[in-house]
């Protein structure tokens, strides 16, 4: 039993920790989010060429660091702490999941343009009608030839302004909320057929509402097996999920010290506002939740590796944790703060913004006490 | 970062298995079993198997005793009791009193007291709270007076009452803070003296708990004559010692394990209790809402207690994770009770014990939920309560 880092572990949060005190201050980010791109390729540039990052948990066979899961919450914790928008949670958390467990022909490849930074990902999942059920699509992947031709609209893909490539899910046969019949692809964002509607989320993203009308795509745009591809879906998105709820820990890290600071300055009544009991107990209790949410963030992320009921249950259980926490450090963490924090100059409402759409993120709260309830008590129960 | 376990330590739980399962005393699992109350010699039985294998006191410094094991072992050892749904050695003497000995004591109070606590020969118990002084322990008034008496030698005579004393009905000596100098702050002017119960001068009173058991009692003390040398470290210095013992004894703090078999046996209940809605409790869209997010409030207390165990590991030392182990240990206990509790529907209203009954009424698992429940509402109020616990942390951890 460990819960240490490894050197090269340690030094890759020292990297990215240090460049983004100097690259990413809340005016800087709070500049870009608002500009006409809405994000900063160069940031990107430099976390290919300059930290090398973008290969973190890649095996040094693809030219990756060599790491894996502990690394991505390394990576995705620091991030979470600067509120970084940039899209490594698609790319290479995501894209690079897809590529690496399905031994795709063009994975090689294409995790070599990851890690250079030359290759950008999106993950077209959710649709309008389907809330967090993964394999209810309407997208249709019809055959046609030796490939495929895929119809159907995507909700909400976050990245997808910036992407290169799309990730897609579609049905290749089976009903629409069947688990059989569910393929993946991968999509050349600039294919034929493929439009987008592109805007900013609440929370500084930008994200594409993505349509396919008879998209052409050749046999070689199938990640996975034909008709099989829940099992894959499931196990990249399990991963994307311990990875948001590191970027949580970092958001929540934020919230909490960020209050306790406030608290200690800022006097009322003649004293500060922190010599009171009630507010006290209140950011002990916002401590207890990040605690717990790092802990379970652990669990989850060392249970990756586990068969997929197992990880799948680890996962869901650290998504329940970490909704609650950034439900309530966020709230309260507005709440201690008064009125400053529900206006746009401070970056707590921005940190209290990120807290919120995590709750949703991958799926609800909710979503995930279902989850792991239909895995704990069996599918009778 | 793993969560394996080392070989050595895997060959650790099977050693410790076997030997539970070996030498648990069978009278004593029979009692357990049908729910009857534990006589003094019950209590005893499982420390004494312990003590003649020599595990009675893991955490003790090897010359005095202990196992010499490591966090990870202590957390095993813990585990496997758990499972094995071993009772627990009393805490008074062995955790709570002998780490006071060995750290303050002298040398000849070494040598007194040490061994008849680790053989369970001597039953200790412990005179800290009063009815005035709860949360505020050291506003404690409690009286202790130096005099020379008739022989010559110097006693300190003691006036006052303590209450909560746990078990104080088996002891046959207690651990006790009295004020011994009233004129400066109250931590300043406190000492730490060991009093013969037999003593002229104690009375032992019983509170019942609303439960109907006997566990805790008010001790009277009226001119109780105590020899000087059973005071541990300085006069008016005792505060240091009570200090150190609420900082012992971290780990098990949580009753993880504990807290896992009693989530098991809820999921039994609920497995077989029906729904209003129809099927089995366990199906129910909301109990299983709230045992699911138990189990996961449940899972998130263990990784927070593992890394805490794997800071210690490291030489470290506990970190400010270890510090939520109290808060969230005891209302996950609680929330586990009221569940039970809520999961036995209306058999959990029949209570006999005040007729003296033995005859149960309703299914089995149903007798103890509604006592436990009622008693366990002492677990968040005990041992520095909750309130008090945040207040902790908001100095010690957050510096506010």
């Amino acid at each position: 039993m460990d819960f240490s880092f490894t050197d090269e572990q340690s030094m890759l949060r020292d990297t990215v920790a240090s460049y983004l005190a100097d690259h990413y201050a809340f005016d800087a980010r709070r500049a870009a989010i608002k500009s006409e791109a809405g994000w900063r390729p160069e940031v990107w540039k430099a976390f290919a060429e300059e930290l090398g990052i973008l290969g973190a948990p890649f095996s040094e066979e693809l030219g990756g660091l060599g790491g894996g899961p502990v690394d991505n919450m390394v990576v995705m914790e620091e991030f979470g702490k600067a509120l970084v928008v940039e899209p490594y949670m698609g790319t290479v958390v995501i894209g690079g999941g897809f590529l690496k467990h399905s031994g795709h022909g063009a994975a090689p490849d294409l995790i070599e343009k990851i890690i250079a930074g030359d290759a950008i990902f999106a993950f077209a999942y959710a649709e309008p009608q389907a809330r967090y059920t993964w394999q209810d699509l309407k997208t249709t992947a019809t055959k046609d030839g030796t490939g495929y031709v895929i119809n159907g609209q995507k909700a909400v893909v976050i990245g997808a302004p910036w992407a290169t490539h799309l990730i897609v899910t579609a049905r290749t046969g089976g009903g629409q909320r069947d688990a059989q019949g569910v393929s993946v692809f991968l999509v050349d964002k600039n294919a034929k057929g493929v439009t987008t509607r592109d805007y900013p989320t609440v929370d500084g993203q930008r994200a594409s509402e993505v349509t396919f009308e008879n998209v052409s795509v050749g046999v070689d745009a199938l990640i996975g097996a034909e008709g099989n591809g829940l099992p894959l879906v499931e196990k990249v998105m399990d991963e994307a999920i311990a990875a948001t709820c590191a970027e949580a820990c970092g958001v929540l890290r934020r919230l909490q010290e960020g209050t306790v600071e406030y608290t200690r300055t800022r006097k009322q009544f003649g004293v500060p506002i922190s010599s009171f009991q009630v507010l006290q107990h209140r950011m002990v209790e916002m401590f207890i939740q990040l605690e717990q949410s790092i802990s379970m963030t652990y669990m989850a992320t060392i249970r990756l590796s586990e068969e997929a009921q197992a990880r799948a249950q680890a996962v869901s259980a650290a998504k329940v944790q970490i909704g609650k926490a950034c439900r309530f450090v966020g709230q309260n963490a507005v709440q201690l703060h008064g009125g400053m924090a529900i206006t746009d100059e401070m970056a707590i409402g921005h940190y209290f913004k990120r807290a919120t759409m995590i709750e949703g993120v991958f799926g609800s709260t909710d979503h995930h006490l279902a989850r792991y309830e239909a895995l704990s008590f069996g599918k009778a129960a | 970062m793993n969560l394996d376990f080392s070989p050595e330590d895997a060959a650790f739980r099977e050693e410790v298995r076997a030997f539970i399962a070996e030498n648990y005393p069978k009278d004593l699992r029979a009692k357990q079993d049908s729910g009857e109350p534990l006589a003094k010699d019950d209590y005893l039985a499982w420390h004494k198997v312990l003590a003649k294998k020599g595990w009675v006191a893991p955490s003790w410094p090897k010359e005095f005793g202990g196992t010499d094991w490591t966090p990870t072992q202590k957390y095993i050892w813990s585990e496997e009791q758990a499972r094995a749904d071993t009772i627990a050695v009393l805490p008074f003497g062995v955790s709570m009193l002998a780490p006071v000995i060995y750290t303050f004591g002298t040398e000849e109070q070494k040598k007194q007291f040490l061994p008849g606590i680790y053989n369970g020969e001597v039953w200790w118990c412990q005179g800290y709270s009063e009815p005035g002084a709860g949360s505020d322990l050291a506003s404690l008034k409690t009286r202790a007076e130096r005099v020379k008496g008739d022989d010559g030698k110097e006693y300190s005579i003691v006036n006052g009452q303590k209450t909560w004393t746990t078990l104080g009905q088996f002891a046959d000596w207690g651990f006790f803070l009295v004020k011994t100098d009233p004129d400066v702050k109250p931590q300043a002017g406190i000492s730490f003296l060991l009093i013969d119960m037999k003593s002229p001068g104690i009375e032992v009173r019983p509170i019942i708990t609303l439960e109907g058991g006997h566990e805790v009692n008010d001790v009277f003390l009226d001119n109780v004559k105590v020899p000087v040398e059973n005071r541990i470290f300085h006069e008016n210095q005792g505060w240091t010692c009570a200090k150190a013992l609420l900082a012992h004894e971290r780990s098990g703090i949580a009753g993880v394990a504990r807290s896992k078999r009693g989530l098991e046996r809820l999921r039994e209940m609920a497995g077989t209790e029906q729904s209003d809605l129809g099927g089995p409790l366990l199906s129910d869209t909301f109990f299983k809402r709230k045992l699911a997010e138990l189990e996961i409030d449940l899972t998130a207390l263990e990784f927070t207690e593992l890394r805490t165990l794997a800071g210690e590991s490291s030489g470290k030392g506990p970190g400010p994770e270890s510090s939520i182990l109290k808060i969230k240990g005891t209302e996950i206990q609680q929330r586990l009770q009221e569940l039970a509790l809520e999961a036995a529907g209306h058999y959990g209203a029949p209570f006999l014990r005040d007729l003296g009954h033995n005859a149960n009424i309703g299914p089995d698992y149903a007798q103890g939920v509604a006592g436990e429940y009622f008693n366990g509402r002492k677990t968040s109020i005990y041992g520095g309560s909750n309130e008090i616990q945040r207040n902790i942390i908001a100095k010690m951890v957050l510096g506010l």
